[in-house]
């Protein structure tokens, strides 16, 4: 295990790039200067402060500690699904169903892999239980946001079809069977497209960090594998249960399509 | 959630009692109902009045599309006694624009009658032909055939056939008229058109100042 400690002045020539794109974006008047400035700053305060969280939990291992950091995770992964919806669901729902679609998928596959695949000991050991738990929620998460986002923007626009389809005696299910299959379709390709470039045409972050770390690449390669089976099972299931109750949330009691709940432009 | 404990199953082609009581919810404040109107057995009762006075929301209250207080019944049974997609199914509605979400003609019915799709003017090969390529009035005249396909006891019918020629408007009233002899059912026409009206109606109401108000 020979790491390059990696100084200040890198992070911060490193930093000098992302600077150099703001200023080119503003430049060139993208607008999005000011997002990537914020986005910047986000990342470095987040992973600092998550660097110290991590420092002090793997110094005091308790599944107290674990189960708090993985609640806090899966809390802001549940507003940010939400936050970039374009007709997000009113209330306490498009939260509601997101967080709970993602803490179904992720915490039971976790569980799985700390129990059954790796055999850790203790089993919620929290370098692998909160990392492992970040890599399911972050892909589940895009994959929640992006399903239910097709899945809203489709019933917003194409409202007469689902009614007609309705007016014909369908179910709300079968009114809408088509509309949750594209959504499911699009909250996986993100998913599926990183297993099949897997390797050719990326190395995936995981097996890049633990490489750059010094672990063996069979090794780096094997966890590899294993994670993006893991996160493909997950964002799948988690897709599969935000669409179908994003879906009939979509309908009332009486299967009309309620539009009214979700945010208009 | 789903009312399936009271699900009841309904005699077809009975005589038909429709009371309609509505009270469409959102539209209170744009003045619809409440609204009382009854619909017999094989009656065809058209609805006319200004745009906007809520002759569609009339229809989407009785087909059960919108949210509202009061009831309909369908045979002495309130609608909410009956599931959604079967009161549907029953009660039928046809809006002015059809709607069509399958590649080809055929997708979209369960079965289809040769003599009703040739009484429309159209051949037998039409359930082959591709959806794209269809006018607004044959598209109109196929959805027509797609909900009577179904068997429904009440028509709702949204303006059908305000875009097709003369030809074709005789052809739908045919239809409409022998579907509702042969089934003793009972159907609300919207229609703008006086002469129409007087064609087909054995009762005419207006919708004005969201009531209803004999012309």
């Amino acid at each position: 295990m020979n790491v390059i400690a990696l100084s200040p002045w890198s992070l911060a020539l490193a930093a000098v790039l992302v600077l150099a794109l703001a200023l080119l974006s503003l430049r060139l008047r993208l607008k999005i200067a000011q997002e990537i400035i914020v986005a910047a700053v986000r990342t470095t305060v987040q992973l600092l402060l998550v660097g110290l969280v991590l420092k002090a939990v793997f110094a005091n291992v308790h599944l107290g500690w674990v189960a708090l950091i993985g609640c806090v995770m899966l809390l802001i992964a549940g507003r940010e699904v939400i936050a970039r919806q374009r007709h997000a669901y009113t209330g306490v729902w498009g939260f509601g169903v997101s967080t709970f679609s993602m803490f179904v998928s992720s915490f039971s596959v976790t569980l799985l892999a700390l129990t059954v695949l790796i055999g850790t000991t203790p089993w919620y050991e929290p370098q692998y239980a909160i990392p492992l738990l970040g890599m399911m929620l972050g892909n589940t998460m895009s994959g929640v946001a992006l399903a239910l986002d097709r899945l809203t923007q489709t019933a917003w626009y194409q409202r007469a079809q689902i009614e007609a389809r309705l007016l014909l005696g369908q179910t709300w299910a079968e009114s809408v069977s088509d509309m949750r299959r594209d959504a499911v379709r699009v909250g996986l390709i993100p998913t599926v497209n990183a297993m099949a470039a897997a390797g050719v045409v990326s190395l995936p972050g995981m097996m890049t960090g633990q490489i750059l770390a010094g672990s063996p690449p069979l090794e780096a390669v094997k966890y590899q594998i294993l994670v993006m089976f893991l996160i493909t099972a997950c964002t799948g299931l988690g897709t599969l249960m935000a669409v179908w109750l994003g879906a009939r949330r979509l309908f009332d009691e009486r299967e009309r399509l309620r539009l009214d709940r979700l945010r208009p432009d | 959630m789903r009312d399936t404990q009271h699900a009841v199953t309904l005699p077809t082609n009975t005589l038909l009692n429709l009371h309609a009581r509505l009270r469409v919810e959102d539209l209170v404040s744009h003045g619809l109902g409440p609204v009382s109107l009854s619909l017999g057995a094989g009656e065809c009762v058209c609805l006319s009045g200004p745009s906007g006075a809520g002759k569609t929301l009339l229809l989407r209250a009785i087909a059960d599309l919108d949210p509202h207080t009061g009831q309909v019944l369908l045979d002495g049974v309130e609608c909410q006694r009956l599931r959604a997609h079967e009161w549907r199914r029953r009660v039928a509605m046809l809006p002015a624009e059809s709607q069509w979400w399958w590649p080809t003609v055929g997708e979209h019915f369960l079965h289809a009658d040769a003599a009703l799709v040739e009484s429309l003017g159209f051949e037998r090969g039409v359930m082959a032909w591709q959806v794209s390529r269809l006018s607004s009035g044959e598209r109109q005249r196929l959805a027509l055939l797609r909900m009577l396909a179904h068997q429904p006891q009440v028509l709702l019918l949204d303006e059908v056939s305000a875009n097709l020629d003369q030809e074709n408007v005789r052809r739908v009233e045919a239809l409409i008229g022998a579907y509702r002899a042969e089934h003793n059912a009972a159907v609300l026409w919207v229609s703008h058109d006086a002469e129409q009206i007087a064609r087909i109606s054995t009762r005419h109401y207006m919708l004005a100042d969201g009531k209803l108000v004999n012309p």
